[in-house]
């Protein structure tokens, strides 16, 4: 069989059974190592590595990097576009539904409970990534609480979460400004 | 510009400034639109998240599919979709051809660390915006205390919370507001 026919095939099934977003992919993704051997493990912990650290959706990085080490460019947008389709026709779906009893009560008390748990679960992915830039759970662990705060990470945090406040800017402009500041004083 | 073609541009941009995975996508999701463009509201935003959680797919696809949609239809949609999507393409088919090893790279490695500490400011920034939103009462606010506890202290899927959290909230006016 064609590999870029089995690539789009491998790639769609992966979208629909992916639910919690890109991560949420990854067993599938050692299933298709395992299965047709188009990348090993290894790469796929480098792939994970290179998805979370550039932009993007991890679960569209993640099926570009499988394409392409499967089938060269061509393969990386087969593989993504495979990976989309199925959930946007779901999504399609329910967004007609939605529109027409958007005005019930009944799905609006459903959103009701749903508006307080997005602000909770994105609390939560923030304190994930603050616990990664900002604290060192390590030290803590040796007993050496002074390490714990990253204090050149929380000064700039603290400055930039100020600035965001005040000045609306586009957030481009404050991710160049600490990507630069990364490269002159390291975190 | 052709609404299409901004739609396109707009999920570009999100998709190429989008560190982090489709949790970080908020503070780009308000700003381009809501703030800029006005194609949906701070609540809609809520509600395609929501929404977006608990379809199968990648959350920045399927919250970008229904913010198309919205604005102009299917094509809308497949317009929005592509656009979130084509930067991953594009800097990781780079990325992969010509550089091992690239996040080795020590000012690679520093920068990413400086853009995660902007990451967190923009994301703080959104979820005040998200709890003047959404957090308006005290049942609520148990609920977002009671979402937050679970997804940092316990493993427990982010389906089986959104899933919960609309049944409490069904509960709560539905069946609550009744009496």
């Amino acid at each position: 069989m064609n590999v870029l026919f089995q690539l789009a095939f491998e790639f769609f099934k992966t979208g629909i059974f992916t639910v919690g977003g890109g991560l949420a992919s990854l067993p599938f993704l050692y299933d298709i190592s395992d299965r047709m051997g188009w990348y090993t493990h290894s790469e796929l912990i480098d792939m994970i590595a290179i998805a979370e650290s550039t932009p993007g959706p991890i679960g569209a990085n993640m099926a570009t990097f499988a394409g392409y080490k499967t089938a060269g460019i061509l393969g990386s947008i087969v593989a993504s576009i495979a990976l989309i389709v199925g959930p946007m026709i779901l999504v399609l779906i329910i967004a007609n539904f939605l529109e027409k009893f958007k005005e019930n009560k009944h799905v609006q008390a459903v959103f009701y409970g749903l508006r307080p748990a997005v602000a909770g679960l994105i609390t939560a992915a923030c304190y994930g990534v603050m616990a990664i830039s900002l604290f060192s759970p390590d030290a803590l662990a040796a007993g050496d609480f002074m390490g714990f705060l990253n204090i050149k990470a929380c000064a700039l945090f603290a400055v930039m979460l100020w600035a965001v406040m005040k000045f609306k800017k586009h957030p481009v402009v404050y991710i160049a400004i600490c990507a630069i500041l990364g490269i002159i004083i390291p975190f | 510009m052709n609404i299409y073609l901004q739609l396109f541009l707009s999920f570009f941009r999100i998709g190429g400034l989008t560190f982090g995975g489709g949790y970080s996508m908020m503070p780009m999701l308000q700003k381009e639109c809501v703030e800029k463009f006005h194609w949906c509201t701070e609540g809609d935003l809520m509600d395609y998240y929501a929404l977006g959680q608990c379809t199968p797919g990648l959350i920045a696809v399927n919250t970008a599919t229904f913010i198309g949609n919205k604005t102009k239809g299917i094509l809308g949609a497949i317009c929005a979709a592509l656009g979130v999507i084509t930067p991953s393409i594009i800097i990781i088919t780079i990325i992969a051809m010509f550089i091992d090893g690239f996040i080795d790279i020590p000012a690679v490695a520093n920068a990413f660390a400086g853009i995660r500490i902007a990451v967190c400011a923009l994301i703080v920034s959104s979820i005040v915006k998200l709890y003047k939103g959404g957090v308006k009462d005290v049942p609520a606010f148990i609920i977002f205390a009671i979402v937050t506890f679970l997804s940092i202290f316990t493993d427990v899927s982010p389906i089986l919370v959104v899933v919960g959290a609309g049944v409490a909230g069904f509960a709560i006016k539905s069946i609550g507001g009744k009496k």
